[in-house]
């Protein structure tokens, strides 16, 4: 730790015993040296810790007056929203604050991928990262059944049943997960149990990643190492500041949402109670699973292995092959600003995943200017693969970048490597 | 900079058209759009609309449906007195019990009783329609894809005829708006199905919009909070992000 010299007596009397204020100076302060050329991309994942803060702190308060039982769930959201004070605002947020969550991430991810921040020696931090989406997805998926609705019970029927693909033991897994023979009661309370813990195991993982990315720092949108103080600028008062304004903007977009149109993200189907007897005339998941149910969907009977069994194990391959990325890629340039061919692919994989969030809101069978979804669906999961397994490597050894510059300070100035400013 | 201001513009311009709100339509049927007192930023709801609704519900719907999340005290949102609501509520009998001998009672409703329901269970329900079961109408136009506009093309929709080639079961109805096209519920309201207390002629097209009226709040009782508090929420939010802006600026201007 710094040898930081504090004048107040009781920070000082702290610090030599728990040196939390030279912790904190050097994590978030003045003290951690930061590239000075980040951009708005960088502003993502401070938005989504802020995000996990208000889902933890109002997920708390709604915990307070919900009741996970399958006669009275249903009715205790609704008592949130008409009779607890200001509960339609507590769970307006927590609602909306899930699809933001997500679109925070996502973004996050894709800056990512764009500016090659998984690559050496940032494999771990993004290799936390995919183990910390994982843990959202599963959040966000036993959340969605607490409500009790008609959406929520049909997902977690289907969600659950996927697990009946595994071979042999596939059916005892699914009892064993509903703790019954159908998704009820014990269900519930477990999936009650497992949403409040998770985001706490969320927010260890938060850390364990923040502990990484302050081992080599933020990577920077021209990919270069720091080469020394004149590349960076303290984070304290400059990227706090930066921050603090791109959270005020998020914060009008994300409240517009909250009041103004709380149902947005929602399906109507949720709003009426869930009854084992009726199957909604279409399950849809929420926006964020799209791609990946897209992908579960996707797969044919291949050989041996069922389209089931193989759409579960392509779903899970769909974020799992993240974990591989960094050894994928093998160019030894990390910002796409200077990788020509691997820039245009970057975008068509993106277009790739808009296109299987669009396949998964449609049914298999319907069909786009006589194309069947189910086709386009095939097309764009195999696709999504072969970005990872073929196009990455290939590029990464035959494309011949461009040359960054020197530094991150010759690029800010403008100069030559001098360095100095 | 420049880019940076552009940005949360475009943010804000996004916001606002948002509110003006797409018109859904249900199983690929175009639903009417009407304009509803109750639609976009400022929407509040048209008081006497939601009074004479809750006539119709009374008169009308309340023979078939439940409201089960409204107790009679939530009418003091729409503008009834607390007199006007015990009155209301007196109207209505619900069990309670047991009394001291250990017998359930029927008494009058007080203004703290949720709605009293049609049918004690959804079995009597369903053997008084026909076997269908009449849904409980509080959460209807959150429910429904089109909300109010679904409401109201429903309950206007019906056709006395089907169309040629098509085959009606026993007891349903023609609806154009209902997916399947077959209700069991017959068409609840006509010209005059209710005499209002206010003097507005009672239209069908007025009752299927006062009874929407009505419905949409009682789906969504926090509405007109909401949207006041929401207001004040964003022109906060919208002056301390430009202050913030305006800061950010300043400490960053030093620096290349
Ligand atoms: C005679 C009994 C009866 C009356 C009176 C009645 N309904 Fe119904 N209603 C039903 C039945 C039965 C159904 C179920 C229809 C079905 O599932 O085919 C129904 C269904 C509905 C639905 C659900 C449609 C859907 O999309 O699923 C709505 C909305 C509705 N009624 C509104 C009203 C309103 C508003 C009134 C008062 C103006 C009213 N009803 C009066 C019997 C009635
Ligand atoms: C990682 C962060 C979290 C995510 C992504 C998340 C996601 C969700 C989602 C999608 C729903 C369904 C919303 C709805 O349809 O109403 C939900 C409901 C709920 N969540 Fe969370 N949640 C998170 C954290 C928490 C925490 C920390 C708690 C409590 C300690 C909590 C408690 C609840 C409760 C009680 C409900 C049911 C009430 C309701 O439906 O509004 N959540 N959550």
């Amino acid at each position: 730790m710094s040898n930081k010299f504090y004048e107040n007596p009781v920070i000082k009397w702290i610090e030599y015993r728990l040196p939390i204020f030279s912790f904190i100076d050097e994590s978030v302060g003045s003290g951690y040296p930061t590239p000075k050329n980040l951009n708005y991309w960088w502003n993502f994942g401070s938005l989504a810790g802020i995000v996990l803060t208000i889902m933890i702190v109002t997920g708390i308060v709604l915990a307070m007056s919900y009741t996970p039982h399958v006669d009275y769930a249903f009715e205790s959201v609704e008592r949130i929203m008409r009779d607890v004070n200001y509960g339609w605002l507590m769970r307006y947020i927590h609602m909306n604050g899930g699809s933001m969550f997500f679109l925070l991430v996502y973004i996050h991810m894709f800056r990512g991928l764009y500016y090659g921040s998984y690559k050496e020696p940032r494999e771990l931090l993004w290799i936390i990262g995919v183990f910390i989406i994982l843990a959202m997805m599963a959040t966000a998926f036993m959340g969605y059944v607490l409500p009790w609705g008609q959406q929520s019970f049909w997902a977690a029927t289907v969600i659950t049943n996927l697990f009946s693909a595994v071979p042999l033991i596939g059916d005892s897994i699914v009892t064993w997960l509903w703790g019954g023979f159908s998704v009820d009661n014990p269900t519930l309370n477990r999936f009650f149990s497992f949403h409040y813990l998770l985001p706490f195991v969320i927010f260890a993982l938060v850390f364990v990643h923040l502990w990484a990315l302050h081992v080599h720092k933020s990577n920077n949108p021209i990919g270069v190492d720091i080469k020394g103080p004149q590349d960076t600028i303290p984070f304290h008062p400059y990227y706090t500041m930066k921050d603090l304004y791109g959270l005020g903007v998020f914060m009008i977009f994300f409240m517009f949402f909250v009041f103004f149109a709380p149902n947005f993200f929602a399906e109507p189907d949720n709003y009426i109670k869930a009854n084992p007897l009726v199957t909604p005339t279409h399950i849809v998941p929420e926006w964020y699973f799209l791609p990946a149910y897209a992908v579960l969907r996707a797969v044919p009977d291949i050989w041996f292995i069922s389209a089931k069994l193989g759409g579960v194990i392509a779903m899970f391959g769909f974020t799992l092959v993240l974990l591989l990325l960094p050894w994928l890629d093998r160019s030894p340039v990390r910002s796409a600003r200077f990788r020509p061919i691997y820039r245009q692919f970057f975008w068509v994989f993106f277009i790739d995943c808009i296109i299987l969030g669009w396949v998964g809101a449609n049914t298999p069978d319907a069909v786009f200017h006589g194309i069947p979804f189910l086709w386009i669906g095939r097309a764009a999961t195999v696709y999504y693969f072969a970005h990872f397994l073929i196009l990455i490597p290939l590029i990464s050894i035959l494309e011949k970048p461009k040359m960054p510059p020197q530094s991150i300070s010759a690029a800010v100035t403008g100069t030559a490597s001098k360095g100095a400013e | 900079m420049r880019k940076t201001i552009k940005a949360t513009l475009l943010v804000m311009a996004m916001s606002l058209t948002f509110a003006a709100g797409p018109v859904i339509a249900a199983e690929g049927i175009k639903l009417p759009a009407r304009n509803w007192s109750f639609t976009g930023m400022f929407g509040t709801f048209d008081r006497g609309s939601q009074q004479r609704g809750l006539q119709v519900y009374l008169e009308v719907c309340a023979s078939c449906h439940s409201l089960r999340l409204l107790a009679y005290r939530n009418l003091a949102g729409i503008g009834f007195s607390e007199d006007q609501i015990k009155a209301i509520a007196a109207e209505a009998e619900v069990t309670d019990g047991p009394n001291e001998e250990g017998e359930m009672f029927d008494r009058p409703a007080r203004p703290s009783d949720r709605f009293a329901s049609p049918f004690p269970n959804d079995n009597a329900a369903r053997a008084s329609n026909n076997g269908a079961l009449p849904p409980d109408l509080s959460l209807m136009v959150k429910a429904r894809k089109g909300g109010a506009d679904y409401l109201h093309a429903l309950l206007t929709g019906y056709k006395e005829e089907p169309p040629a080639g098509f085959t009606l079961g026993d007891g349903m109805n023609y609806n154009t708006y209902f997916a399947g096209h077959q209700i069991a519920m017959a068409p609840p309201i006509a010209d005059d199905a209710v005499e209002y207390a206010d003097g507005t002629k009672a239209t069908a097209k007025q009752i299927a919009t006062d009874i929407s009226t009505f419905l949409a709040w009682t789906a969504e009782p926090e509405l007109e909070e909401r949207k006041r508090l929401g207001i004040k929420v964003l022109l906060f939010l919208i002056v301390l992000t430009a202050m913030l802006y305006a800061v950010k600026r300043q400490i960053w201007k030093d620096l290349h």
